[in-house]
């Protein structure tokens, strides 16, 4: 018992997924209850967290972390199992890079929270109930925890040694990650699981000549099952995206979406995609060019689907000014109506 | 001419905005142009820091986004015209690659003005001179870039953030 590894797992904001993943890896999973104890896994045993404050400082061997940071309370859990852990990973392209969501690093949090409290369609909303820092109950006040203006990766919070790539990571990745551990075979700090090269590296389609007349979303065509994706003109990330996935997605007849972000030695996956796709065009007449660029539509969304966090903008520019004038506006108007609609009850 | 000469006459006044823009020209066609500015003396806004490069093809959007991460306030990219790049064909992929970098910059909250990609031949130093004068007026119109990718990217900007949120700005 005595010798038994401590694990952690923590999800941020995440779908889960990377919480399944560790599940998928099926019968091996009695290996790692062999392996080691777990600490702290929120979405599958009953822990809490004074339990982990309790624990001495480096005293869980390994915390597996999924998910991008958004809140305060993610930030203050990460940085508590930074404290006890002797090694932290990344696990998945949430932690890795920002994932999914820090798509919403395109938006302001003042639009965000008008969306998702005002202007869905299915939102109905009359009184205006909305989500405050803190509330005041009989009991006491109730505070919520504080919705960050930016997406962050992990290690933008706290030090990482160690990546593990995917959307969620494959089962064979995280046996290696989990193999590396137990036989004490680590690779150096800083190392992300999975192969410095590209997907286009293990890709076995047909690549002949990349040159294209026309974009294609993956939904408007029937894509050739044997021929590489961008010669038909449908946006793939393999030329900009680190190898090590099995091209599940490419055996399945999907493009590369870019979930294990940029290979070693790129410092912007979504500019490299840029660059790689841009030069697909098969034209010298700059207005066809032109015609053909723009049926590329939401380019930061393709280029950036799971890597706006670990991108050289990070975030749209929000002029200082205006965002003080919009936000502040925004602020007061809910206040106001949140005031208006208590006093109606 | 007196066009051209209103960006460095406007530059005496220490208040004023001066953007700061980055220029990758073409060996053989901008850079020479700029030379032949210089050799000329023809007049033009002193706000572009020149970076030589072999062919515009080689610029990558890496650069472009580095630059305007770093505090630049924009990019231009100039070299030869179509059909006279000295490689056949590096100035079609760098317009290319400008096209489609300019629908993704407004994304990002970035005017595409701020990025422009410019035919200038060895012999066209006037043009050149032009092209600056107008590109810092218009970045000048525009105003700062500020943020860009530099925006909470710091720690202590994250808990900039924390402040501005304890300081009363109630999510409703």
């Amino acid at each position: 018992m005595a010798d038994k590894l401590k694990f952690a797992f923590y999800w941020n904001a995440s779908c889960g997924g990377c919480e399944i993943a560790v599940l998928d890896i099926n019968e091996k999973i009695l290996d790692v209850a062999a392996l080691a104890d777990i600490v702290l896994w929120p979405v599958a045993l009953d822990f809490k967290y004074h339990h982990v404050r309790a624990l001495a400082d480096g005293s869980i061997d390994v915390s597996f972390i999924n998910g991008s940071i958004r809140n305060s309370e993610q930030k203050e859990i990460v940085e508590l199992l930074r404290e006890k852990s002797k090694v932290v990973v990344a696990f998945g392209s949430c932690a890795h890079l920002g994932g999914i969501p820090a798509l919403a690093n395109l938006c302001s949090r003042a639009e965000i929270f008008d969306r998702a409290y005002r202007e869905t369609p299915s939102t109905v909303n009359p009184e205006n109930v909305l989500p405050r820092p803190r509330t005041r109950v009989p009991e006491g006040e109730l505070e919520l925890p504080v919705f960050f203006d930016h997406v962050y990766r992990l290690d933008e919070v706290i030090p990482v040694e160690y990546y593990v790539p995917g959307c969620p990571p494959t089962p064979s990745m995280i046996a290696e990650a989990v193999t590396a551990i137990a036989t004490g075979k680590l690779p150096p700090v800083g190392t992300v699981f999975g192969s410095a090269r590209t997907v286009c590296d293990s890709c076995r389609r047909t690549k002949e000549e990349k040159k294209v007349k026309a974009f294609h979303r993956i939904h408007e065509v029937e894509a050739d099952p044997e021929r590489c994706f961008l010669e038909q003109g449908i946006i793939c990330a393999g030329p900009a995206t680190r190898d090590g996935c099995g091209t599940l997605c490419l055996n399945a007849n999907m493009p590369c979406r870019g979930c294990f972000g940029p290979p070693d030695g790129v410092a912007d996956q979504g500019a490299r995609l840029l660059s790689a796709l841009a030069t697909l065009v098969d034209s010298k007449d700059l207005d066809e060019i032109q015609g053909l660029i723009d049926q590329v539509v939401d380019p930061a969304g393709y280029f950036y689907r799971f890597g706006m966090s670990s991108s050289l903008l990070k975030h749209k520019v929000l002029r200082p000014e205006r965002t003080a004038a919009a936000q502040g506006e925004t602020m007061a108007q809910a206040a106001a109506a949140a005031e208006e609609g208590r006093g109606s009850r | 001419m007196s066009e051209l000469t209103t960006g460095s006459a406007a530059a005496g006044s220490a208040s004023e905005y001066e953007p700061k823009i980055v220029g990758f020209l073409c060996n053989w066609c901008a850079y020479t142009a700029a030379d032949l500015a210089g050799i000329a003396r023809i007049k033009y806004p002193d706000n572009i820091r020149i970076v030589r490069v072999m062919c515009t093809g080689r610029v990558e959007p890496t650069f472009v986004l580095k630059a305007l991460s770093a505090g630049a306030d924009a990019v231009l990219v100039a070299g030869c015209h179509p059909g006279g790049c000295h490689y056949q064909e590096g100035n079609y992929k760098a317009y290319k690659r400008t096209l489609l970098l300019q629908s993704m910059l407004p994304q990002f909250g970035i005017e595409k003005e701020r990025f422009r990609l410019e035919f200038v031949a060895s012999s066209e130093g006037e043009k050149f001179a032009r092209v600056v004068g107008d590109m810092v007026a218009k970045i000048k119109e525009l105003g700062p870039l500020s943020g860009a990718g530099t925006r909470l990217a710091a720690l202590d900007g994250f808990f900039a953030a924390d402040a501005r949120m304890e300081g009363g700005v109630n999510l409703g």
